[in-house]
């Protein structure tokens, strides 16, 4: 894009900067780094879900080839002051035990670290890892949420009686008599399975240190280097200013790099202690152990509406896993999803209760729309089952129970700011041609044809942009949730953005500068992108909950809107003129009425030599904006799945997939379009392939990529895109966060398709995912 | 160890080697052609995909000895002169890829695709890719490319 | 990911690998690797001596044998798919080489290779079995032939000696129809269950893989056929006599199930209406 059409860069597809790097095999991912003297760090992990560590002999691996030395958590325990951080302690019964990085006394979870080599290189430490004998009294393990509940059922932490970590409620409104004197009601049982998010890059970690002066450098495939640098001050007791984290390229995260992790807090004080640069990285099959999991989450729900199917009120009961210890923010993820449960339809009373449960398990956490999906999921089916109650087709019930009027006040109590259902549902119909779907589903069931056809709907409401700082410290959270950005002009026009938000493949560098482009009026290739490090950018709050945009993208808004106001009194500074005589536009102020003027670059060249500026004014041209959202970002829309069911093997193939999404105002319709794509398909991956899978004795059946069904181009369609646009009132850009709604969206809209097509054969419900053989079962089922 | 001698992006290239080592450690760590990424150990990902003679070829299922006098590309290897294979062009184009761990395998799985099938449908795209991965794209925008670059 | 310490020997012939085999009680023989070193990756297998036999380039042929193509055990399965020969006189054959993992283990891995390892849910093993093809060993006393219906001996074990190697693939050349119905959860999977079947003047043979030990004939659903029963009724015993697993991927009832399911169709494309 030349120069001169620098102004219109905000809402144009513009290719990403970030791609001549990653396309030419130049990214920096952590093992791609190495730093001369660096050894290996290895893992031994418990192979047992639940055991008391009888004992650990690490002789025979401390005097292997290349081994520099062996731990167990006893001879790191002195390293740290406490366990592994959990953020979000959600309320006041909440029961937190201590996770020590490696395990003490018992494992409880197959995965578990208990005792970490350090080699000379990988492959050294691999072989001494085998080496060390760990005596274990297996116990009982227990991996459902509801036999660990149950009385007798064998316990995660002795302090945590009966499994149970926490209850959190939130309640509007008279849900008792709306139930009493609903004409209808509607009792559903949903079953979240458990995911693993498969990052593409699993995680890795590079430490150096500077033995004389203290001084700690992280390398980290992390999604949060700040919060890291505080955690490390937490555990380790650095001072704080003594660590450096550099996130440089990640490759990909979805929540499971919003994390603090055993091996941060192994790692680094084994590099104090040796005095060397020591690198992890991990295995697939062991992030498919020791990452962190989604979801696993059994949803009752229940609906209470008019005869018509107009629904009044929501009740819900969640028992949400946690696994065996809490992560980062485990106990909070379902209360990301908490007020959701009414989806985007308009309700007089709601009541959410959730039950937190251990379980011998890898911990779960925040995966990818982090209670957003699971909500969805439980009212996008419950509304289906209210519709065949009522006899009403899910587009008329959706229709008839929307929220029409905005602002509008949720039942649940949050206020959303601006959206339109019924467009994106018009529109999603339109592209479908669903009058055509239907009729050649109807000739199908007429014929009995082996492949049956469905259709499912999910019209969905999100909130995201984490978060108002206020919220979270109402629900007890132990952070912020603002965002810092900076700008500095450069003595020779190039401009420099200082990102608190961290990308890991949302494509930040290129739409920041886009927003800074248009802001000074500076070529878009003349805006480079600063991320991800601690020691660069000092502050912020990193990236997850599709913040990126709708915090950190409106404080760069604000801080251009800084530079420019400075800029301007350079200008009329140097042009003698009043500021109210200047124009601005396309970077360049001009003084009305005549051809004088003086461009932002120009003006950061002046603010720079500082030898003619305001009484008073600093030099430098540059700004920092710290930018605290007044409210969630509220995304929306309608998305459609057309399914085909071979009704003899029971496989699901996915034939057309609709997307129609609100997300504000776009900044780059490539980079947005992109993240639809990539929620869609994790989304569908949840309702047809992926399920982490425990045998009774807690051992992980889906330990690789093999057993864990990622699906690859070859089971996908294209997806058919569109959207509509009501700006969010809410930042001055009408941006809302894009990067969740894929994933929040399709699974239900999958698995209604699914019940649809088997509607003639009496089905009703589906459990996750819909593999072929849970279909043919539900086939043989009402065949009986 | 072992001497190998075989030809990387061209160039001869001579190193000492454990036979146990895989190809894509060799160019990860003994040449520091760090393009070539570890995304699995179960070659289900395609992260490693690099060419042998050509051919798309999982670096991961393969030892270095093994690649003992054949001609191995990498994606370091494919930008010609500085200017992008027209692969790689119509990855950037089409917004082909987001966090870039899978793309150097996903682009050299391509090129080998249209080196045997130069003008592929969508479905031999999809099919063709059977064994790349990829977490960010949904693969909408990865077809598209190889699409745009198979009629460029 | 990185396979344990192990020995490595280049083999320049067949007898040098034969005679390299005899060297150690757990040598390993090396051809594409795409079915060894994944193992070994995972430190499932940790052989002491891998015989390299991957450059022993005249066992990687498609020949015209008379009524039979001779295949080399070293022929890869990207080449199986692209041979005009296999596509005209065993298209069977060279549809299920293109139905092996994904386009880059087909560039590697080779026929020999993944028949040797016997794994039964190998899609070109139960291609051979449907086949009747013969397997060509080489050991120190010389070459046999070993029909395909008693090569697979029990999960992973094959009729093969440890100092013998597979060096040649035999199959007939099909007059009849053919097919090969494999289904699996994604693309690059392995089966979770396939049929396989060929149609000789002898009448339908009828292989099955995953639904045992080893890949095996669907006698009851041959015996039908040649009995005069419908396809239906044929199908129907598809999974009389197997001892299919349960694993993530379906348990062994829904295995026995698409077994007829998937016998019923392949049938459906092999024997004309």
């Amino acid at each position: 894009m030349a120069a001169t059409e620098q102004r219109s860069y905000v809402g144009a597809p513009v290719p990403r900067k970030e791609d001549a790097r990653l396309l030419t095999g130049q990214g920096t991912f952590v093992d791609n780094l190495s730093r001369p003297g660096m050894l290996h760090a290895v893992i031994v992990r418990s192979p047992h879900a639940h055991a008391r560590i009888v004992g650990i002999d690490t002789s025979r691996a401390a005097a292997a080839e290349g081994v520099v030395a062996v731990y167990t958590g006893e001879d790191l325990k002195s390293e740290w002051q406490a366990g592994l951080p959990c953020f979000w302690p959600v309320s006041e019964d909440i029961v937190m035990p201590t996770h020590w990085p490696l395990a003490l006394d018992k494992a409880r979870y197959a995965g578990d670290g208990v005792a970490v080599v350090v080699a000379e290189t990988r492959a050294l430490a691999k072989d001494a890892a085998e080496l060390v004998d760990v005596s274990y009294e297996v116990l009982p393990a227990v991996v459902d949420i509801e036999e660990a509940l149950a009385d007798g059922a064998p316990l995660v932490h002795d302090e945590a009686a009966g499994n149970r970590c926490y209850t959190w409620s939130l309640a509007a409104g008279e849900v008792e008599k709306e139930f009493a004197d609903a004409a209808v009601t509607v009792s559903e049982r949903y079953r979240q399975q458990r995911l693993i998010p498969a990052a593409m890059e699993p995680r890795a970690l590079l430490v150096d240190v500077m033995p004389a002066t203290g001084d700690v450098t992280v390398y980290s495939s992390t999604q949060i280097p700040h919060i890291m640098r505080t955690a490390f001050t937490l555990v380790l007791g650095i001072p704080e200013a003594k660590v450096r984290v550099v996130a440089p390229d990640v490759g990909g995260g979805f929540g499971s790099k919003v994390e603090v992790y055993a091996e941060d807090m192994i790692v680094v004080p084994i590099a104090r202690r040796l005095g060397r640069p020591v690198k992890w990285v991990e295995e697939r099959s062991e992030a498919c152990l020791a990452t962190i999991h989604g979801r696993d989450v059994v949803q009752h729900i229940e609906l209470a509406a008019t005869a018509e199917g107009k629904i009044r009120a929501v009740r819900v009961r969640l028992k949400a896993a946690m696994g065996s210890y809490l992560q980062a923010v485990t106990p909070g993820v379902p209360l990301l999803g908490a007020w959701l449960y009414g989806g985007c339809y308009d309700l007089a009373a709601y009541d959410f209760l959730c039950t937190g449960v251990f379980t011998t398990t890898t911990p779960t956490d925040a995966y990818r729309g982090a209670g957003r999906p699971e909500a969805t999921y439980a009212i996008e089916r419950a509304i289906d089952a209210l519709a065949r109650k009522v006899g009403k087709d899910p587009v008329e019930i959706r229709r008839l129970n929307f929220i029409e009027e905005f602002p509008f006040t949720l039942a649940s109590g949050l206020e959303v700011d601006a959206g339109d259902f019924h467009a994106a549902l018009d529109r999603a119909l339109e592209i479908l041609d669903y009058d055509t779907v239907r009729k050649e589903q109807a000739e199908r069931r007429a014929s009995g044809a082996t492949r049956q056809l469905g259709v499912g709907f999910s019209t969905y409401i999100e909130m995201c942009g984490l978060a108002p700082s206020r919220i979270l410290g109402a629900l007890n959270y132990g952070g912020g949730g603002w965002e810092s950005m900076s700008i500095r002009c450069l003595p020779t026009g190039t401009v420099q953005i200082v990102s608190g938000t961290t990308p890991h493949g949302q494509g930040h560098a290129t739409t920041f500068a886009q927003i800074v482009a248009d802001k000074l009026g500076v070529d878009f290739d003349d805006v480079e992108f600063l991320f991800g490090d601690t020691a660069v950018s000092p502050t912020g709050f990193d990236t997850y909950g599709s913040r990126s945009l709708p915090v950190g993208g409106v404080a760069l808004w604000h801080a251009s809107e800084k530079v420019v106001a400075k800029a301007k009194a350079i200008a009329a500074h140097t042009l003698e003129a009043a500021e109210d005589d200047l124009e601005y536009a396309g970077g360049r102020f001009a003084v009305r009425g005549t051809d004088r003027g003086m461009t932002v670059k120009e003006c950061a060249f002046a603010a720079w030599h500082a030898h003619n500026l305001p009484d008073g004014m600093e030099p430098g041209l540059e700004a920092q904006h710290v930018y605290d959202p007044p409210n969630f970002s509220w995304p929306s829309g309608c998305h459609i799945a057309l399914v085909e069911v071979d009704t003899q093997t029971g496989a699901v193939f996915l034939d057309r997939y609709v997307a129609v999404d609100d997300v504000g105002r776009v900044v780059n319709p490539l980079v947005v379009d992109g993240q639809v794509h990539g929620g869609i398909a994790q989304g569908v991956a949840q309702a047809l392939w992926e399920e982490a899978v425990y045998d009774s004795d807690g051992n992980l059946a889906t330990g690789s990529l093999l057993s864990y069904l990622v699906p690859s181009a070859a089971e996908l369609p294209s997806y058919e895109t569109d959207r509509t646009e009501t700006p969010s009132p809410t930042n001055p850009l009408g941006v809302k966060g894009v990067g969740e709604t894929g994933a929040i969206a399709s699974t239900p809209a999958v698995i209604n398709a699914v019940i649809d097509a088997l509607a003639p054969y009496g089905i009703t419900d589906m459990d996750m995912p819909a593999s072929p053989e849970r279909v043919w079962r539900a086939l043989q089922e009402v065949a009986k | 160890m072992r001497r190998i001698s075989f030809t990387v992006n061209g160039a001869a290239r001579e190193v000492d080697v454990e036979p146990r080592e895989l190809l894509v450690y060799v160019l990860r760590e003994r040449l520091g052609l760090t393009g070539t990424n570890v995304g699995c150990d179960t070659s289900s990902c395609g992260s490693c995909t690099v060419l042998v003679s050509g051919e798309s070829v999982k670096s991961c299922t393969m030892l270095g000895v093994q690649a003992d006098g054949l001609d191995v590309t990498t994606i370091e290897g494919l930008a010609t002169g500085g200017a992008l294979h027209p692969v790689q062009q119509a990855f950037h184009e089409h917004h082909g890829l987001q966090c870039g761990f899978c793309t150097p395998g996903m682009v050299l799985a391509s090129v080998s695709l249209l080196a045997e099938t130069p003008s592929p449908s969508e479905a031999e795209i999809r099919e063709a890719l059977e064994g790349n991965l990829c977490r960010c794209t949904g693969y909408h925008n990865i077809v598209r490319a190889v699409q745009a670059a198979a009629s460029a | 990911m990185i396979p344990a310490r192990f020995d490595y020997e280049v083999a320049g012939s067949v007898e040098e690998a034969v005679r390299l085999l005899g060297e150690s009680d757990d040598a390993k023989l090396l051809a594409g690797g795409h079915s060894l070193l994944p193992l070994m990756r995972l430190r499932f297998a940790q052989p002491s001596l891998l015989v390299d036999i991957g450059r022993l380039s005249d066992l990687a042929y498609v020949r015209d044998a008379g009524d039979r193509v001779a295949i080399g055990a070293l022929t890869r399965h990207h080449d199986l798919t692209t041979s005009d020969l296999l596509a005209r006189a065993c298209p069977l054959l060279a549809f299920t080489a293109g139905q092996v993992g994904d386009p880059q283990v087909r560039h590697r891995g080779t026929i020999g290779g993944s028949v040797a390892h016997g794994d039964p849910a190998s899609d070109l093993p139960a291609a051979l079995l449907a086949l009747d093809a013969e397997l060509v060993a080489t050991g120190p006393g010389g070459e046999r032939t070993i029909p395909a219906a008693d090569f697979f001996r029990g999960f992973l074990e094959t009729a093969l000696a440890p100092q013998e190697l597979l060096t040649e693939i035999r199959v007939p050349k099909l007059g009849g129809g053919s097919a090969y119905v494999k289904f699996n959860r994604r693309a690059q999977d392995w089966a979770t269950v396939a049929v396989a079947v060929a149609v000789t003047n002898g009448g339908a043979r009828v292989a099955l893989a995953n639904m045992g030990p080893t890949p095996l004939r669907a006698t009851a659903v041959e015996a039908a056929l040649a009995g005069g029963a419908g396809l239906d009724e044929a199908a129907a015993a598809a999974a009389e006599g197997t001892s299919p697993p349960s694993d993530t991927n379906g348990s062994a009832d829904y295995r026995r199930h698409l077994a007829t399911v998937l016998t019923r169709r392949a049938l459906e494309k092999a024997l004309p209406a």
